[in-house]
């Protein structure tokens, strides 16, 4: 295996916009709040940065294609900006982009900026993709919550747990999200909800009821990184590092052979491992301080839980309910609401996720501070269960 | 000796109560309260002439998918989805029929059927001695008549096929005749969307009773049979007696009319007469004589003798089986919404651009209409779609693929979703990753399935149907769907 980032690239400011139904802004106004923050949290002027990339999914409805509408929007001086997608994962892209651009010498400073503006469609929920001219002709006319709900059917088979048994995890693994969330003064969503409530919603794809679903949120994030050398220069102190960044994709197996059970996420798993052996963690259970996972859907993230090698196969739902998860719990989860409650503009979530944890590390998360986190691991997924990208990212201290 | 050699059926799983029909509509149409008796098959919103046709093709033909005998393909509609594209183009794709038979469309009349048939026959009759002249004649029809019309009782969907040819003859062909006389009952213009109907007493008195009894006279005598030897009379009509009538003014005997399963399927167009010899062909005993006739601008007769063998053949499930794979239904909404009768609010998400690339469609033809995948040579992985690297894992052997056909193998759910989110003609709409007995792996739709019927483990089998409508240009696709196993 390669050397690995660990310790390379240092963060040295993030920014991220309210997210939610954001009626008064468009996307472009979403970066710059984002950025202005991250530019002030790093204290350096735009002419320092050397380059960016910049992260959105669905380019019909937001900011169109290319990498002109980030430099437009902030008016960046005309460095390179390159753009990425990568399903829901493209903001962990942008971020990957800008850490390997500073780790080769190619950029003394960069950013990462990723945005979507959702709330431009006219309904709610997800707009439909374009899956290219073959998919459209014999794959199922889905939906999010109805190919990630494919998990439980699958989950409850293999290791036998009831329908009952497997709604109620999956309802604590929201309830414990919205009191998350209740404490984000960012987040889209921040009502605090019991079990009977969640359990009692209106059924969106078996087994996921509205309260199983994420946020469909408007919002922009962004991270600015560079090396240890220039972030002390800067005269920055405590250093966040990134520890591991990766990224392992589909390659057909989970859709198309009959080794895959589908009740797990095949890419999570390689993608874990690798991240724990470029950050040089053993026991991941005891040694992660903190993890934000892409909760898109409540039976994600409990499965999730497994696939990251926290909780042992089979018995993450029983951690969940034991709250091992919770705010409290040994390994808190979405302490900023997650997904689901911080919510889930999907170009920018994988670099909300790091602003969590990169606030905690510097203990700066206010109300919902945990006690001295160390090592914080972002899970970002794109695609479905049968076919994605997954991402990890560890940062730390 | 030749003749039928092979039969099927197919109706669609929904059957509307009658009952319930007219009592919503009793405040408009009291006279419709006549017709309240039974049920009427409608097939899913997802169905139409040509997935019926495949539904009946597959169930005369068998699970052997190896179709090679078969060549040539006669599909009979009045309601074929394209004007100009060989629908009987897509029933061979669907059944992967080899590419080198002859294929037509025979339409324009309700006796298309019948004469379908008799074209089979025909051209069965005129192979070389020696030579195995198989061909299917495949008929369906989903006429749509106008809301709250006596014809919305009187119909039904349906398909039915018969393979003929000159080996294991179940029935052979001893006789028939024919006559067109532009009798207009009713007619359809080439852009209406409903037909236009005369008066019934008319059709009855001017049209069935004087245009159908010389033809059966002429059909019998070139049969060299006597009328009252004719052990069964198919002769598909709405009218209350028509058949009875033309029996007992030909000699025929009383008990030798077939049942018109009018309170049980509804009429199902020209593909009806073909429908009710395969159920006749189902009960009918060796040395019994049929006499099949349909009416339309004329009309068609044949008559069969059945031989020996009729006991050596049974059809995958047969018309008796498809009438009890039923599902009661009572939303005469439910029927409107199906066939495109009432504009309903679909939600912005039904908006999405449907356009098929027909280059895209072309390239994987065999993939996409007949479900055909790959197993590779080396490792024997099967997989769907075939692909030129295998996906088989640790061995991505190249170009190692030859064709591997998953319709007619038995296949399990092993994950799914009940998705009220998403657009559907008939919400939840059921899909999931579907594995094959003998590997192989599909993200498919599931149809005919209700919320809690299905699970992981639950068995499916291959169904032809209508993926998608693109309304803005007038294409239908198709694909292939899961339908659990009952």
């Amino acid at each position: 295996m390669a050397a690995g980032i660990r310790d390379k690239v240092a963060v040295i400011g993030m920014g991220c916009s309210k997210f939610g139904e954001r009626w008064d802004c468009g996307p472009e106004e979403l970066m710059v709040e984002a950025y202005l923050e991250a530019m002030a949290d790093a204290g350096i002027e735009p002419t320092q940065l050397d380059a960016a990339w910049f992260s959105t999914h669905i380019d019909e409805i937001g900011t169109g294609k290319g990498g002109t509408p980030l430099s437009i929007a902030l008016r960046l001086p005309n460095i390179a900006v390159t753009r990425v997608e990568n399903f829901c994962a493209s903001g962990s892209e942008a971020f990957r982009g800008a850490v390997y651009a500073v780790a080769a010498g190619a950029a003394d400073i960069a950013i990462a900026v990723g945005v979507e503006k959702l709330k431009d469609t006219g309904y709610g929920g997800l707009p439909t993709g374009n899956m290219g001219t073959f998919i459209p002709q014999t794959a199922p006319n889905g939906s999010a919550p109805g190919n990630f709900a494919q998990l439980a059917s699958a989950y409850r088979a293999k290791h036998t747990v009831s329908r009952e048994d497997l709604k109620r995890a999956i309802a604590h693994v929201s309830v414990k999200s919205h009191a998350n969330g209740s404490k984000n003064p960012k987040a889209h969503l921040r009502n605090v909800v019991t079990e009977e409530q969640v359990m009692a919603a209106p059924m969106i794809a078996e087994p996921l009821g509205l309260f199983d679903c994420c946020g469909v949120s408007d919002g922009a994030a962004a991270a600015i990184v560079t090396t240890p050398e220039i972030a002390r220069a800067l005269g920055k102190k405590d250093l966040v590092y990134v520890k591991a960044l990766q990224l392992s994709v589909s390659n057909g197996m989970e859709s198309q052979h009959n080794s895959w059970d589908g009740s797990y996420f095949h890419t999570a798993r390689i993608a874990a491992k690798k991240a724990y052996l470029e950050a040089g963690i053993e026991r991941p259970r005891d040694q992660i301080s903190m993890i934000e996972v892409h909760d898109c859907f409540s039976v994600t993230e409990l499965v999730t839980m497994e696939d990251l090698f926290i909780s042992p196969e089979g018995q993450g739902w029983k951690d969940v309910m034991n709250g091992f998860y919770d705010a409290d719990g040994q390994v808190p989860c979405q302490i900023d609401g997650g997904l689901k409650c911080f919510g889930h503009p999907i170009g920018a979530s994988g670099l909300r996720m790091l602003y969590e944890m990169y606030l905690q590390l510097q203990g700066r998360a206010g109300d919902r501070q945990l006690s001295n986190p160390s090592l914080g691991l972002t899970h970002n997924l794109g695609g479905a269960p049968a076919s994605n990208v997954c991402s990890v990212a560890i940062i730390g201290l | 000796m030749i003749g039928i050699t092979a039969f099927g059926a197919y109706v669609p799983r929904l059957r509307l109560q009658k009952k319930a029909m007219a009592q919503t509509n009793a405040w408009l149409a009291p006279n419709l309260m006549g017709k309240a008796k039974g049920e009427r098959a409608f097939g899913n919103w997802d169905e139409d002439a040509i997935t019926f046709a495949v539904e009946a093709a597959r169930d005369a033909l068998g699970p052997e998918d190896d179709r090679s005998h078969i060549k040539a393909l006669y599909f009979a509609s009045t309601t074929a989805p394209f004007a100009d594209r060989l629908n009987a183009g897509i029933v061979q794709a669907a059944l992967t029929l080899e590419p080198t038979i002859q294929a037509a469309d025979i339409s324009g009349t309700q006796k298309a059927g019948v004469t379908a048939l008799a074209q089979a026959l025909c051209v069965a009759n005129g192979a070389p001695e020696g030579a195995d002249p198989s061909i299917l004649v495949a008929a369906g029809d989903r006429r749509v008549p106008k809301a709250v019309s006596a014809q919305e009782f009187d119909y039904g969907d349906g398909g039915a096929a018969m393979v003929v040819g000159r080996n294991n003859v179940l029935a052979e062909w001893i006789g028939g005749a024919a006559s067109t006389v532009d009798f207009v009952d009713h007619f359809r213009g080439a852009d209406e969307a409903f037909d236009y109907q005369w008066e019934e007493r008319w059709i009855r008195d001017e049209g069935y009773m004087k245009i159908v009894p010389p033809v059966l006279t002429r059909a019998l005598a070139s049969a060299g049979l006597e009328a009252s030897a004719v052990d069964h009379f198919i002769l598909p009509s709405t009218f209350k007696g028509i058949a009875e009538g033309i029996a007992k003014r030909l000699g025929l005997k009383p008990e030798a009319v077939s049942d018109n399963l009018g309170t049980i399927v509804g009429e199902t167009g020209c593909a009806h007469a073909l429908l009710m010899l395969a159920g006749v062909l189902e009960k009918a005993k060796a040395g019994q004589t049929i006499l099949v006739a349909q009416f339309g601008q004329g009309c068609e007769a044949l008559v069969f003798k059945v031989t020996d063998a009729i006991t050596q053949f049974k059809p995958r499930l047969g018309l008796s089986g498809w009438l009890t794979n039923r599902k009661e239904e009572t939303s005469y909404m439910k029927y409107l919404v199906f066939n495109g009768l009432v504009e309903w609010d679909k939600g912005m998400r039904a908006e999405k651009d449907n356009k098929t690339a027909l280059t895209t469609l072309y390239r994987y033809n065999d993939g996409i209409l007949g479900l055909v995948g790959g197993r590779c040579q080396v490792t024997g992985t099967v997989q769907y779609p075939r692909t030129r690297i295998s996906v088989a894992p640790n061995s991505p052997e190249v170009d190692s693929q030859e064709p591997y056909k998953f319709a007619e193998r038995a296949a399990k759910v092993l994950t799914y979703s009940a998705d009220y989110l998403t657009y559907s003609m008939n919400p939840p709409n059921h899909y999931g990753q579907i594995d094959f007995e003998g590997g192989g792996r599909i993200f498919m739709d599931i149809a005919d399935v209700e919320p809690g019927e299905i699970d992981s483990g639950t068995q499916v089998r291959m169904a032809f149907r209508v993926k998608e409508w693109d309304d803005r240009r007038g294409f239908t696709r198709y694909f292939w769907k899961a339908v659990p196993v009952r």
